[in-house]
Formats: structure tokens, C-alpha cells, sequence
């Protein structure tokens, strides 16, 4: 049975829909109403509070503390300023993905890292005669993301002790709502503007209450997994066990995927002399990588005329698929399409998707399969470079 | 040097903006010429009380289609449609009926009324996308001359035909029904509540001088419907920033294709030589060149105004003289300080960012006709209302809303006195009305625009104020729109276009008109 997060009394309270999900254990809302398409334009144009406690988070702190987060991701940890996060993947000693998510550095020796899975055995593994502690704080805090252009405009009425002017994308700061003591950073999950909030959960309730308050007249509207989806696959952003496989879980070697293949080759610091994966890393960079990782723009003309052909208007799911399917260039496979939705705000058919290296480039025109009325069909797909959607007030 | 452009589009509403999106596209040196100080025409978004943004005129995003959404890249220009998906009827008694995005919840509320109608309401939306889909292609073509023996027209006849057999039996007969029978009529099918009757049957009399009880008025409620089909592309919706920023993202893609814009610029008078135009004067006296001129304003601009006298056949002037406007319809914008209350208490919340109609029974919406069809505006009107800040928080400050009033009837030709005499009292008219189901209104607004057919006309040149640039009722539709042989976009003028919400397939915020009548240009050699 899912447990409830910190903020079950007020999300239950809003989640009309009844649609639940677990997520790592707890209740997360699919939707909070019938469908998520208010949810949706909130987190694009007002702003939508999701509660993602359900995330896995580590507190890493002692003399060693950065050594080990050093050691442990692809980025420079030490270069990572009190107060910065980072957003990086960590591999194993193939240079595989374990896992991705946020490092906060909140000082000199003292670090927390957010993931998707479990990662507290891998990291005391990682930190093997280090003088370090690592603390598995996932039921300690709640957490919050308040994603959209209006999530400013809240957050200044609700948290004092924080210069929302000052704080800039990938940084956090530690201030007050009322008398409760929060991290705010400005991370997310979505592409938009927008800030993740960190409380002891016993402060959980009020936090809560507090933001929808004074969030009322800025559009507030509490925003489930559906809506989060959609934003995330338009902002191009991975999500384990769906674009890629954890190098921990995967069955065969086919599944396992390098940051390079996963279109984080950005985040793979090779000047770092020493971190796990790292002569994989700088053999794969030498010699290439295998796979991709792209947008795909499908043709909605295509999808048009395929659902024509059958007499029907375009079908395309309201919500993101997370099946995958074959993409091809000509009549070969080339790779597989992960993550698909429509994209409300671009009006377009859009995919993440993992296809060989090579020829294949942004403006490159494969195909997607598209079932259409119980028949499998293709639609033309054009490579783009990701993001998909990335306004301007992001890092505003 | 005299200026001198490949096109120039008269008129910077939404289609005169397609038009010129699409002249440009193909690489035609345009310019668009523009009166107000701001493009849009009827899709303008105005700060007319500080801090807050009224949509003036349209308010809503009807039926933009999704090619142009598509091929103009509308979005990266930054066009954002935003849901409005339920309404909400409230009556004076306390009582309401919704309609929202949630099938089970929309059956519970009508089944209050009527248990029948709650399931029989499935059916009707089952009828009405079918109806949809047929009448959606028409929207999609150029209206072929059934008199003609051009191939041209030859062609579009037997296409339209074998597309019309090719409709299932249930809908020929349904889309006849349709296009003759009045929206009550039609309705009586499927309802027995009143209430459901009426809001339905509204959206069937809006921008036309009739009630829902008059033969034609079936037709206009379908185009509600028309969204459906995009599926969720939803081209339906309201537009974040007011529908003047449907305008703004159209111009910016104009823009970007190359096309010049010129605002505060009234065009007076082609220049026609030889039967043909070669430019146009500007009120200023500017002359500016161009090989094909398109006008995207009214018939009555388009042929009786603009045109050098005798340049135009005298038959087709007739025509167009008697080419109907009527225009029935005023705008209510309201500041509020706070939001309304209602006297009813809908179980689903978020009733707010949805339509709120004041159609409480058919009786209402027939009586509203009464006083206008003897010369005077409903003294308790039919309205359609909006509180877009609700949906899109820029468009008041923190914490204040906009109300949007489409209100109806509001005759252009007035019995007694004239419109300037009389704003003010169909504003008090309004807020009376609203009163009656939201009791705190009076206390909260801060500002009060009332735009009257008259204020229309005067603004954005639609004559008589009508917000389709003449009746949507099937004698002025395909074919006949705006008169019988001039319905291709062209005109007896060489390289004289018309592009405007006045030719098929009419008026909301559609663009097909704009579009149609570029590819149409673009045939000819877009000279």
C-alpha cells in the first residue's frame, strides 16, 4: 500500500479525480481534476504546485563530503559553489548511467542529492574509507515544486529571507515562510520558470496551506503527474527507467545507456583526473558513441491524413506515452522513440527519442510508428535539438 | 520614387493578417494597411483601466484553423489557447446548470433537470460531430459556382457532390434539418429542459438578428461545434494575452516572412486604371503602388466605399446594398475589484474559468428578441460571459479580474434616440441583469466600458456593427457570401481581392477567409 506524502491532507482534498499513482511508495495524483489540461497551462502560464516528495534525497556531509560527491558524478563537484546546484548524471565504472538528479551544495562540507531510485548503498559503496556521512533523508523532507511564470510572484509573498531577484536558475537559498524554515531552489522539472521548496515534514500541512493562500490570486492550481509529464518531454528532460534504463536494473547490455547516448554528454567532465566511469567515458568519447539521444517533430499533417484514412480526426492521446516504439530511417529500425505527447502550447505531435549515431543529425527525416485505428502506420519525424520549449523567462 | 509592393492588404484584422502571412510566404513583397493605431481590427486586446486587459471585441478563440496555426508557426510567434471548457447557466432561483470537461459530472447536472436529456445529451454531441465533419470541408474549399460551367467550378461541383453522397444517409437528412430548421426546432429532438434548450439554442443566435425560435439558427449553433474535430489541437479556447494577441502572433509571422505593417494608415480610395487597381490612397493623400490590392473589410467597404464610382456593376452593388449586417450584438468589459458571488453554488469550483451564459430559459432568450426586433436592447439580454483573468492571470492585477460581456440583442438601428444616448443605459441594463444571479456585482466594479454596434462600427469599420461582417444565415453563406458570383475572394476589378470574415466561410476568429483568398491570389499569379 502507498504511503501518504507530508502533504497527503491537503492533495486527497484537491485530488477530485481520484486518480492516484504510486510513485516510489507514496500517493502522488495523476490528475487532480478530471483532466490535466488546467494543470497543464497553470504550470505554463500561472502556476502549478506538484508535490514531489516521492523523490529519493541523501545528505552527504564530513570532511570528505565533496571528495565523494566528486567521486561520485560526472561533474566537478568542487567547482559546484555553496549554494549552486547541479544537475548531472552519475555512472558506474562501464561509464553507464546509474542514475541522474540535483546535487545541492549547502557549504563547504555538506551536500544533497536528489534521485530518482534508491541510491544510499550505491553511494556508501561509492564512499569506501572516506571520512563521510550519508544520511537517507527521503522521509525527513517534503517537497514541492512550484513551476511557472507566476511561481515568483508567490514565493516573494510566502518566503521571506530570500532575494527571489538574486536567485538565479540552478541556485538555492534557505528562508522563512512564516516561521518555518525552507530551502527554496530554483530547479524543477518542467523547462519553465520555477523552484523546488524543501521542508521538515512536520511543516509540510502549513507550507501548503500558506502557498495556495496568497497563490490564489496568481493562479495556483495543484498539478498532477499528467500535466508534470507533458512539460518535462516538451523541456526535453530525461526520466529514468523510461528514456533510459539504470545501469542497476538493466537486464542485458543493450539496455544500458552512457550520458553521451543520453544527450548529457554536457555533463560529463573529463578534465576531472578521477570519478567513477571515467575511462569508459573518455574511451567512448574517443571512439564515438553508438546512440542518441533527440527530439522528434512528427508530422502532424501525416497524423492528419493517417486518421483520414479511416475516416477520423487525430486520436493523439491527451496524456504522454511512455511506450516505446520503433523509429525508423527508410524501411530500417534506427532506434525507438520514448517519451511522446502533444505539446499544447507548440501544437505539435512530439517524442523523445533514442536513435543510432552517424548520419543522423537535427533536420534529419525519419519515421515514427504511429498505430492509428488498430494498424500500425509510420508518420515522418524530423530530428530537433532539445528542448522543445524553452521560454525565455526561465532564466529570467 | 513612389512606394510600390507586390500586394497590399486594406485592413489589419485577423484575415487581412492570414492574407498577408500567407502573400508573404510565398514571397510576395506585402504590405498591410492598418486605420487604428494597433493591428487586430475586432481581435485587439486593449489596457483601457490600468492593469487591466480587456479582449474589446471577440473574446474568444473559435475556430483558428489549425493549418494556419500550423504553417504560420502561430505558437513560436507566441500564440498560447488556453481551455475554456464548461459553462455555466445559473438561474434566478439558486439553481444552475454545468457543463464541463467531465461527461459523468455534465450527465449528474442535467439529470436534475431531466434524467431523459442527461443521456440523451450523448447522442446529440454524437449528431453534432458528424454534422461537424460535414460541414468542415466545406469551410475548407473555395466555395464552387453551381451556375458556372468553368472547369474550375465544374470540378469543385462534382468533388462537393461526391463528397455529399459520400455522407451517411443519417447525416444528409441531419444537415438539412440543420441548415432549415431554427435552433429550438432542432434541439426539441433531443431536450425537454428548458434551460438546456436555451443555453444550447444560444449559441445558435449569437451575431444574428434573430431568435432561437427563427428558422436558420440551427446552422450558427454548429459552428460551435467545429473544434471538436482538431481533436486537441483545440483551435477553441481563449487566448493568453486577450485576442489581440491572436493578432500580434499573425502580424509577427507576417513580419517574419517579410511583410510590412503599417498602423494609423486609411486607406480612402483605390486607384483603378482601366479596369484594373494599381494602388490606393491613403486619407493623407499618399498614393502607394502595388500589382494586386485585398481588401479584408466588409462588402460594404470592400465595394461600395472603396471602389472609384463607376468602376463596380451596378447589379452587384444592388446586391451588396441589400447584403444583410444587422448587426445585434454590444460588449459589456467590466474592472473588478474582487471576484463575483453567485446566488448558485456549482459542486465544481472551477465553474469560473469556464463561459457563464445568462440564457435561463427560451421565453428569456425570445423576449430579449422582442425588444430588439422593435428598435429597442434587451432590457434583460442574453449574455455570454467570460472572466478571462480566471484563465490567464496577466490579465489583471494580483488578485482583480476582467469580466467579458458578450450581450445580446442590441439593435444598431435604434427605435427611440441613438446610441450615444443610450450606452450608458445598456451598460446599467447589463450590471441589472448580472445582479440577478451575482448579488455583490455592483459593489466591485472598478471600470465599465460598453461598446455598442454603433461604438463597433465607429472603431473598427465593421458596418452596422455586425461581428461577422454580415449575417451568418444560409442566404449569405458559401456560394452567396457576399453575393452569388463573387464568392471565389475575387472581384470585377482586376487584381482586386476580398479577403475578409464577409466571404466564405464567415465570420469568428477563423482566418480561414485570409487563407482561402491568399491561395486563391497565388493561383492567379498573385500579380
Amino acid at each position: 500500500m502507498p504511503l501518504p506524502t507530508p502533504f497527503h491532507t491537503r492533495t486527497a482534498q484537491h485530488c477530485t479525480s481520484a486518480q492516484w499513482r504510486n510513485w516510489s511508495g507514496y500517493m502522488a495524483a495523476i490528475n487532480y481534476q478530471y483532466t490535466h489540461d488546467f494543470e497543464y497551462y497553470a504550470i505554463r502560464n500561472a502556476a502549478g504546485l506538484i508535490d514531489v516528495t516521492p523523490l529519493y534525497k541523501y545528505e552527504i556531509s564530513g570532511p570528505d563530503a565533496a571528495n565523494l560527491v566528486d567521486r561520485i558524478i560526472t561533474r566537478n563537484a568542487h567547482r559546484c559553489k555553496i549554494g549552486q546546484v547541479l544537475y548531472t548524471p552519475w555512472c558506474d565504472d562501464d561509464g553507464k548511467m546509474v542514475d541522474d538528479g540535483t546535487v545541492q551544495r549547502f557549504s563547504e562540507q555538506r551536500f544533497r542529492i536528489t534521485s530518482a531510485t534508491p541510491n544510499l548503498w550505491w553511494f556508501q559503496d561509492c564512499a569506501y574509507g572516506m571520512n563521510v556521512d550519508i544520511q537517507d533523508i527521503s522521509a525527513d523532507l517534503g517537497a514541492l515544486a512550484l513551476q511557472g511564470p507566476k511561481s515568483r510572484d508567490i514565493l516573494r509573498e510566502v518566503v521571506k529571507g530570500i532575494d527571489f531577484n538574486k536567485l538565479k536558475f540552478f541556485y538555492l537559498a534557505e528562508g522563512k515562510a512564516g516561521r518555518i524554515p525552507l530551502v527554496v531552489s530554483r530547479t524543477g522539472y518542467t523547462g519553465d520558470l520555477g523552484y523546488e521548496l524543501w521542508v521538515e515534514r512536520k511543516h509540510a500541512e502549513k507550507l501548503w496551506d500558506m502557498l495556495l493562500d496568497k497563490g490564489q490570486k496568481y493562479g495556483i492550481t495543484p498539478a498532477g503527474l499528467n500535466a508534470l509529464d507533458i512539460s518535462r518531454i516538451e523541456a526535453g528532460l530525461l526520466l529514468l527507467d523510461v528514456d533510459y534504463i539504470s545501469s542497476k536494473h538493466a537486464l542485458i547490455d543493450a539496455r544500458l545507456s552512457s550520458p553521451y547516448e543520453a544527450g548529457l554528454g554536457w555533463a560529463v567532465n573529463l578534465k576531472k583526473k578521477r570519478f567513477i566511469g571515467r575511462s569508459a567515458l573518455a574511451r567512448e568519447k574517443a571512439a564515438g558513441s553508438v546512440w542518441q539521444f533527440c527530439g522528434l517533430d512528427v508530422s502532424w499533417p501525416e497524423i492528419e491524413a493517417l486518421y483520414g484514412k479511416v475516416d477520423l480526426p487525430p486520436l493523439v492521446a491527451g496524456v504522454a506515452s511512455r511506450l516505446a516504439v520503433p523509429v525508423y530511417s527508410g524501411s530500417r529500425q534506427v532506434g525507438q522513440a520514448t517519451s511522446i505527447t502533444f505539446s499544447p502550447i507548440l501544437k505539435k505531435y512530439i517524442a523523445l527519442a533514442t536513435v543510432e549515431t552517424g548520419d543522423i543529425m537535427p533536420g534529419s527525416k525519419l519515421s515514427m510508428e504511429i498505430t492509428v485505428e488498430f494498424a500500425r502506420e509510420q508518420a515522418e519525424a524530423t530530428v530537433v535539438k532539445l528542448p522543445f520549449y524553452d521560454p525565455p523567462h526561465k532564466r529570467s | 520614387m513612389a512606394e510600390r509592393y507586390d500586394a497590399i492588404v486594406i485592413g489589419g484584422g485577423h484575415n487581412g493578417l492570414v492574407n498577408a502571412a500567407y502573400l508573404a510566404r510565398a514571397g510576395k513583397k506585402v504590405l498591410v494597411l492598418e486605420q487604428r493605431h494597433l493591428v487586430g481590427g475586432a481581435t485587439v486586446t486593449e489596457e483601457l483601466y490600468p492593469g487591466f486587459k480587456y479582449s474589446v471585441f471577440s473574446y474568444v478563440i473559435s475556430l483558428m484553423r489549425p493549418e494556419i496555426i500550423r504553417e504560420l508557426n502561430l505558437p513560436g510567434h507566441g500564440l498560447t489557447i488556453l481551455p475554456l471548457e464548461s459553462t455555466l447557466t445559473p438561474l434566478q432561483n439558486g439553481e444552475y446548470l454545468y457543463r464541463g470537461s467531465d461527461p459523468h459530472e455534465t450527465r449528474r447536472n442535467i439529470a436534475r433537470f431531466s434524467p431523459r436529456d442527461a443521456d440523451a445529451y450523448q447522442d446529440y454531441g454524437h449528431t453534432l460531430f458528424f454534422m461537424a465533419k460535414a460541414v468542415k470541408y466545406m469551410l475548407g474549399i473555395v466555395p464552387p459556382d453551381p451556375t458556372s460551367l468553368h472547369p474550375k467550378d465544374m470540378l469543385g461541383l462534382a468533388a462537393l457532390g461526391k463528397y455529399l453522397t459520400g455522407l451517411r444517409e443519417d447525416d444528409i437528412y441531419n444537415l438539412t434539418k440543420l441548415m432549415t430548421m431554427s435552433a429550438v426546432d432542432f434541439l426539441e429532438q433531443w431536450f425537454e429542459t428548458d434551460v438546456l434548450k436555451a443555453t444550447l439554442s444560444a449559441s445558435g443566435i449569437i451575431g444574428t438578428f434573430l431568435g432561437p425560435r427563427s428558422p436558420g439558427t440551427a446552422y450558427v449553433l454548429l459552428h460551435h461545434y467545429m473544434g471538436e474535430l482538431d481533436g486537441n489541437f483545440r483551435a477553441w479556447g481563449f487566448a493568453k494575452g486577450g485576442t489581440g494577441a491572436i493578432a500580434e502572433a499573425i502580424a509577427s509571422s507576417a513580419r517574419a516572412f517579410g511583410a510590412k505593417i503599417r498602423t494609423e494608415a486609411k486607406v480612402s480610395e483605390l486607384l483603378v486604371k482601366n479596369n484594373s487597381v494599381r494602388g490606393i490612397v491613403l486619407d493623407n493623400g499618399d498614393e502607394i503602388f502595388a500589382d494586386t490590392i485585398v481588401s479584408s473589410l466588409d462588402p460594404w467597404q470592400t465595394f461600395l466605399n472603396l471602389p472609384p464610382n463607376g468602376s463596380m456593376p451596378e447589379e452587384l452593388l444592388t446586391d451588396i446594398r441589400k447584403f444583410k449586417f444587422k448587426g445585434s450584438s454590444a460588449k459589456v468589459n467590466l474592472a473588478l475589484d474582487a471576484l463575483p458571488q453567485f446566488n448558485c453554488k456549482p459542486e465544481n469550483s472551477n465553474f469560473l474559468r469556464g463561459a457563464i451564459s445568462i440564457s435561463p430559459s427560451l421565453d428569456y432568450l425570445e423576449q430579449a428578441y422582442d425588444d430588439a426586433k422593435y428598435g429597442d436592447f434587451s432590457r434583460r439580454p442574453y449574455m455570454d460571459i467570460i472572466i478571462p483573468s480566471m484563465i490567464d492571470p496577466d490579465m489583471a492585477p494580483p488578485g482583480k479580474h476582467v469580466m467579458s460581456c458578450f450581450v445580446q440583442y442590441a439593435p444598431y438601428h435604434l427605435r427611440e434616440g441613438n446610441w450615444e444616448d443610450k450606452r450608458e443605459a445598456l451598460g446599467d441594463a447589463v450590471v441589472n441583469t448580472l445582479a440577478e444571479y451575482m448579488p455583490n456585482i455592483k459593489d466591485i466594479i472598478l471600470h465599465r466600458q460598453v461598446v455598442t454596434p454603433l461604438d463597433i462600427e465607429e472603431r473598427i469599420g465593421l458596418s452596422q456593427g455586425n461581428i461577422f461582417q454580415g449575417e451568418l444565415s444560409l442566404s449569405q453563406l458559401f456560394f452567396l457570401r457576399p453575393a452569388a458570383g463573387w464568392a471565389k475572394y475575387r472581384t470585377p476589378l482586376k487584381n482586386y481581392y476580398q479577403c475578409g470574415s464577409g466571404t466564405h466561410p464567415g465570420g469568428g476568429i477563423m482566418g480561414a477567409p485570409g487563407r482561402l483568398a491568399a491561395m486563391e491570389i497565388l493561383k492567379d499569379g498573385g500579380h
